[in-house]
């Protein structure tokens, strides 16, 4: 399998807002690959530094040292975005838009040709089953609709790799559903995902590899059976335990508490 | 091109689903109508006041749709959080402050256009005669100032935080360059050193938004500027308007998105 993502050493550092500190390290010497095909769970607590790591990798942020790379091409030079899709936590779309408005103007920015571009977006407006909505304006969609929206531009260049920051956040128990529901099926279709979310459950179903980062460093990485075997209690138990949260883990069988 | 055309295309877009081009263009109308209709004095020169006054109401109206329209694009993307996907795609930032740029621009041009029509269908209604070669003159001049002042909104709301102070400062600093930065350097010629090297060198380093200003041949039917110094003032504001942008497009490639 082809290696889609390959971070390396990577370490990002920013100005502290705290007296007498210079700088903050929000990632310390990270490495991992994501090979083609996996749905890759980026899992760590708020701060771990997971969206720093999305950031480097979505070229927003320089890294200090270390280097990362999409396609083997440095996620410094735009050309690495041409076959990413991008869905960020919470955003509020262009709400004087439709949706079918600002699909066609993110899929221009991928010089993608009028026709093809007509034809991709109805399939994706009936894959996030927004058809019906695509004549009105975001600002009348609920939560649920804005984040169909934001996966339909996410999906508008047909990418290779999707880069999902907790995409099922702040949505009802059906929107959360139909959310899974497309990731399940861009899966199906050999899609490779970088996945953040909090839904240890979600991740869990979901997932082919997860890691868990804090403070900023690697912390562990795996399949998600490897680390249920490895620690011998659910994906959920193992957070918590590598976050350092040892006393909410029930000990292990064989009476050895942790 | 491709991608300033397409950022640009957006802000149009939005320009013309808000209201603020309309209350300011009904306005205007309703401003002049209604002083068209009492005759003040029964001075027979009364169409000067009347164009002085509409042409004074246009130069606001055109001042407070370009402000305002320019200052609260970027920090609308940051606060909305579409600043992320929109530079996830294969976009520089150069790119998206262009379009930003390009997009104010043309619809600042287009919203001139209708408030000019207004103006020489009002004239032309008073008057004879309906000198158009003065009327393109000033409207070409109204807009080429008006890139210089969208390009330091455009700064300034890389600069400042909160899009409301920025509308405040950008008003003061062009209201301060067009009703004082015009006169500097006559001030200057009375003052004692170092005030008067102070002030002259302040003179030639504001743009010179006066040159722009030719309400006076409009309202007293004088004739058009020569082409020389016309294209000049035009070469001058174009000038102007890169140098800005370029400021603003240094500083938005070093902003950390956050």
């Amino acid at each position: 399998m082809a290696t889609v993502i390959n971070i390396s050493d990577l370490r990002v550092e920013y100005p502290s807002r705290e007296l007498g500190s210079k700088t903050k390290v929000a990632v310390d010497g990270l490495s991992l690959d994501v090979q083609q095909g996996q749905i890759f769970g980026f899992l760590g607590p708020n701060g771990a530094g997971k969206t720093t790591t999305m950031n480097v990798l979505l070229g927003f942020v320089e890294p200090t040292a270390g280097n990362a790379t999409i396609f083997g091409v440095s996620v410094t030079d735009k050309s690495a975005r041409q076959r990413l899709g991008y869905l960020p936590e919470l955003t509020y779309y262009y709400k004087f838009l439709t949706p079918e408005e600002l699909l066609r103007f993110y899929g221009k920015l991928f010089r993608i040709p009028k026709a093809v571009l007509e034809k991709r977006i109805d399939e994706i407006l009936a894959m996030v089953e927004l058809q019906d909505a695509r004549k009105r304006q975001i600002k009348t969609f609920s939560k649920g609709m804005q984040q169909r929206a934001g996966l339909a531009q996410a999906l508008i260049n047909d990418p290779d790799l999707l880069i999902l920051d907790e995409p099922t956040s702040g949505l009802d128990p059906i929107g959360r559903m139909k959310v899974r529901q497309i990731i399940q099926r861009l899966k199906n279709e050999g899609k490779t995902i970088l996945f953040s979310s909090h839904e240890l459950g979600e991740v869990e179903t979901i997932c082919d590899r997860v890691c868990i980062i804090h403070q900023g460093t690697l912390r562990e990485m795996g399949t998600v059976q490897d680390l249920v075997a490895r620690h011998q209690c659910n994906l959920e138990q193992v957070f918590l335990r590598v976050v350092g949260y040892e006393g909410a883990v029930p000990s292990r069988p064989g009476g050895v508490t942790v | 091109m491709n991608n300033i055309l397409a950022v640009s295309s957006v802000v149009m877009r939005e320009m013309y689903r808000r209201k603020d081009f309309y209350v300011l263009l009904i306005l205007t109308v309703l401003i002049t109508l209604i002083l068209g209709s009492v005759n003040l004095f029964n001075d027979s020169n009364i169409v000067r006041y009347l164009k002085e006054i509409c042409l004074l109401l246009i130069w606001i109206s055109s001042l407070v749709i370009a402000i305002t329209t320019s200052a609260r694009q970027i920090p609308a993307e940051r606060e909305s959080r579409t600043i992320f996907p929109l530079l996830a795609k294969p976009v520089s930032r150069t790119e998206v402050l262009l379009g930003k740029f390009l997009g104010c621009w043309l619809a600042s041009g287009i919203a001139l256009v209708c408030f000019y029509l207004f103006f020489g269908i009002i004239s032309a209604a008073r008057e004879s005669g309906w000198p158009l070669g003065s009327y393109l003159q000033a409207v070409t001049l109204h807009w080429f100032m008006l890139a210089i002042v969208i390009a330091i909104a455009l700064l300034g709301s890389l600069v400042f935080a909160a899009p409301s102070s920025n509308n405040t400062i950008c008003f003061i600093v062009i209201a301060g360059i067009l009703l004082i930065g015009r006169h500097l350097h006559k001030v200057a010629v009375g003052m004692e050193q170092p005030s008067r090297g102070i002030l002259t060198l302040l003179y030639f380093l504001l743009p010179q938004l006066g040159w722009f200003d030719v309400r006076e041949r409009i309202t007293h039917n004088w004739p058009p500027l020569d082409v020389g110094p016309f294209f000049l003032a035009l070469a001058y504001a174009l000038v102007t308007a890169s140098v800005f942008l370029f400021a603003a497009s240094w500083v938005f490639n070093r902003k950390r998105l956050q």
